[in-house]
């Protein structure tokens, strides 16, 4: 018996049972279909999380505070100053604190947001430029002025409908002037308006309005992209020397570059998608055992004919191969279906629902084939009943 | 040569406690060309002779040679080869693939036919078919057949393989008298072929169209006779024909 007509043999056998086949297949329509979903939004989510961090800026290296919660962060304003007159292949620099949740009052009322500390340089690190008046400079920092510049959401929430440079804000008692609107950013990947933010001389957020003198972190540009690793070796051996770390000392800093902090960001994304395909892979088991299950009642409806291939010569593997197959057919149809739907529930998502997806070939074929595992696994009990049958129990049961 | 051989065959059934001797030392002979009827009482072990005869059943005890070939040896898959290669099947029940044509049916055995010797199937099938008049129904199913036709069909499916001889267990038991001798003058045609055919059967009228008769009683062979006085199941089937013509003809017209 050739290949061919055994699964001829197995489609007749299933397409003359339409509907329950197809009942028989949802399991694994569902299971494929959402196990690529999930595995569409994950991929969709961190490509664009890639996308907005290579927004963030060219050439970017970043230096943060260890990740621990018992070491204490060393990071001060003398790294930074010791890194803008010492390194070598930096083009912009700027350290940065952050006051998350800040109640900013002024104009129409009060409005919570981040503020931020920061020097000139981070306009041009994120490449955003001012939509209305100007950014601190130097001199500011020098003087801790209390100068401000707005996020496009900030002033439109304070400020509805006026240009509010020139008018003053407070945050928490300290009164700013404001000097500057930025243009709109719009959204990160993860939803975060980048707009909502205050920001405000590095030197006078710490003096004024932190409790310590560390900051948050250090950005930086570097000069060219092929510079990078140079660049990076460079800003440890500086920070290293500046917290005097000798030799084998642990740094208590570290720097990232912008592929370091774009597989940081896309880990937690990562591990969230891993999940939900997980969870959707056990559907897949389930619906593995749904065919099973069908198979069983259908090697025992089917005895009569399972004795009477045997009495015309069919050898116990024909009749294995023979449930096999069809059990195997049954969920790689289900599999194409499911991969249908993913594509069209996708495509939905990603065109009316502003979710974006990525849906891969590697992800598509993996699970056709884990599909027909799936077959083989759950098919192989019930053909194997099928085929140790003796064949005059077989032809006499009723 | 005997195309059957059977040596001290027993079959025993063990359930429980208790055992069953379907057959109980039985020695069988059937030479090629033979029609052999076997009768008996109910319970007599005539099936469990036919099952072991056809390779679908294996005796407890025995040896079996069949078209020169000793059985005992051979394990599940020879077994499968033999009924597919040498043995044609006919059953009360008919035991058709329900949904299936009558030419998908006879195409059955050669599904699984290893040999390699027997080309185009769909044209070995559909000559079976014709052979036994049935050339004009190849697409029906089943169901859409008399149970005389159906057992048509599975006497074509029994011979498609071109097997050394047929088993047929009670053929005509479901079967009205037209039917029967339909199927019985088939039989008889074949044997004339040259076919060896043994058949079980309850019924002496039945027993009347083969050439020796053998018959079981406890699980052994009481008699075995030929048959003195041979009818032919075709002129049976004429003259039936002829006779029922008349009393619809006399019914018609009061
Ligand atoms: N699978 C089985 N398990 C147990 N006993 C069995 C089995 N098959 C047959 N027997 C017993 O073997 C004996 C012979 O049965 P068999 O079917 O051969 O009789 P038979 O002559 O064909 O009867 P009938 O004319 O009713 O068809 C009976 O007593 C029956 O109960
Ligand atoms: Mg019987």
């Amino acid at each position: 018996m050739t290949a061919a007509k055994l699964i001829r043999a197995s489609a007749l056998s299933i397409f003359r049972n339409k509907m329950r086949s197809f009942l028989t297949s949802l399991g694994i329509i569902i299971g494929v279909g959402s196990v690529i979903v999930m595995l569409a939004v994950g991929s969709g989510s961190q490509a664009q999380i890639k996308a907005s961090i290579s927004s963030m800026g060219t050439n970017l290296l970043m230096v943060m505070p260890p990740r621990g919660p018992r070491e204490a962060n060393r990071l001060s304003m003398a790294d930074v100053g010791k890194l803008r007159s010492e390194a070598s292949y930096l083009s912009a620099i700027t350290g940065e604190v952050r006051l998350s949740s800040s109640k900013v009052v002024g104009g129409s009322g009060y409005w919570s947001t981040s503020v931020y500390g920061l020097e000139p340089d981070y306009l041009t690190i994120k490449g955003w430029p001012v939509e209305s008046g100007a950014f601190f400079a130097e001199a500011d920092l020098d003087k801790r002025a209390k100068v401000a510049v707005l996020g496009s959401t900030v002033a439109a929430e304070l400020f509805p409908g006026e240009d509010p440079v020139g008018r003053s804000v407070r945050i928490g008692s300290t009164p700013f002037t404001i000097i500057g609107v930025l243009s709109s950013k719009g959204s990160t990947g993860t939803g975060t308006d980048q707009d909502d933010v205050v920001m405000v001389p590095l030197d006078t957020a710490v003096n004024r309005l932190m409790r310590d003198t560390s900051i948050q972190s250090i950005e930086m540009s570097v000069v060219a992209e092929e510079l990078m690793d140079e660049a990076q070796a460079e800003v440890t051996a500086i920070l290293r020397e500046s917290h005097r770390l000798s030799e084998g000392d642990d740094a208590d800093f570290s720097v990232m570059n912008q592929a370091e902090i774009i597989k940081t960001a896309a880990q937690t994304s990562q591990t969230l998608t891993t999940l939900l395909a997980a969870i959707a892979g056990v559907s897949l088991v389930v619906g593995g055992i749904g065919i099973m299950n069908i198979m069983l009642v259908s090697v025992t409806e089917r005895t009569r004919e399972i004795g009477i291939r045997m009495s015309v010569g069919a050898r116990r593997r024909d009749i294995l191969l023979q449930f096999l197959s069809e059990s195997v057919i049954l969920s790689l149809l289900g599999g194409l279906l499911g991969i249908l739907l993913a594509l069209g529930v996708s495509f939905v998502l990603d065109t009316f629902l502003n979710t974006p997806t990525l849906v891969s070939s590697a992800v598509i074929a993996a699970s056709a084939g884990f599909a027909a595992a799936v077959g083989i696994f759950f098919g192989y009990y019930p053909a194997r009943k099928a085929a140790d049958l003796y064949p005059i129990d077989a032809l006499r049961y009723e | 040569m005997a195309i059957i051989e059977l040596r001290g065959i027993q079959r025993r059934y063990e359930i429980g406690d208790i055992v069953v001797r379907a057959i109980r030392g039985l020695d069988l002979d059937v030479e090629e060309g033979e029609f052999v009827a076997i009768m008996g009482p109910s319970g007599s072990g005539k099936s469990t002779l036919m099952n072991t005869l056809g390779c679908l059943d294996k005796p407890t005890e025995g040896t079996y040679v069949l078209d020169g070939l000793d059985t005992s040896a051979a394990g599940p898959d020879e077994f499968a080869d033999i009924r597919n290669g040498k043995i044609g099947f006919v059953f009360q029940g008919f035991n058709l693939l329900s949904r299936t044509s009558a030419l998908e049916n006879v195409e059955l055995p050669l599904f699984y036919d290893r040999s390699g010797s027997k080309a185009d199937p769909r044209a070995r099938a559909k000559a079976a078919l014709t052979d036994v008049g049935l050339g004009d129904r190849l697409d029906h199913m089943p169901n859409q057949l008399s149970g005389g036709q159906q057992q048509r069909v599975a006497i074509a499916r029994a011979m498609v393989n071109d097997p050394a001889f047929i088993l047929a267990d009670e053929p005509t038991g479901n079967l009205d008298t037209e039917m029967t001798l339909e199927v019985m003058s088939l039989f008889q045609q074949l044997n004339e072929r040259g076919k060896t055919v043994v058949m079980v059967t309850h019924e002496p009228e039945v027993a009347a169209y083969t050439k020796r008769v053998i018959t079981m009683r406890d699980g052994a062979i009481v008699s075995d006779a030929p048959v003195t006085e041979r009818r032919r199941a075709a002129v049976d089937l004429d003259a039936w024909k002829k006779r029922h013509a008349r009393i619809a003809v006399a019914e018609a017209s009061p």
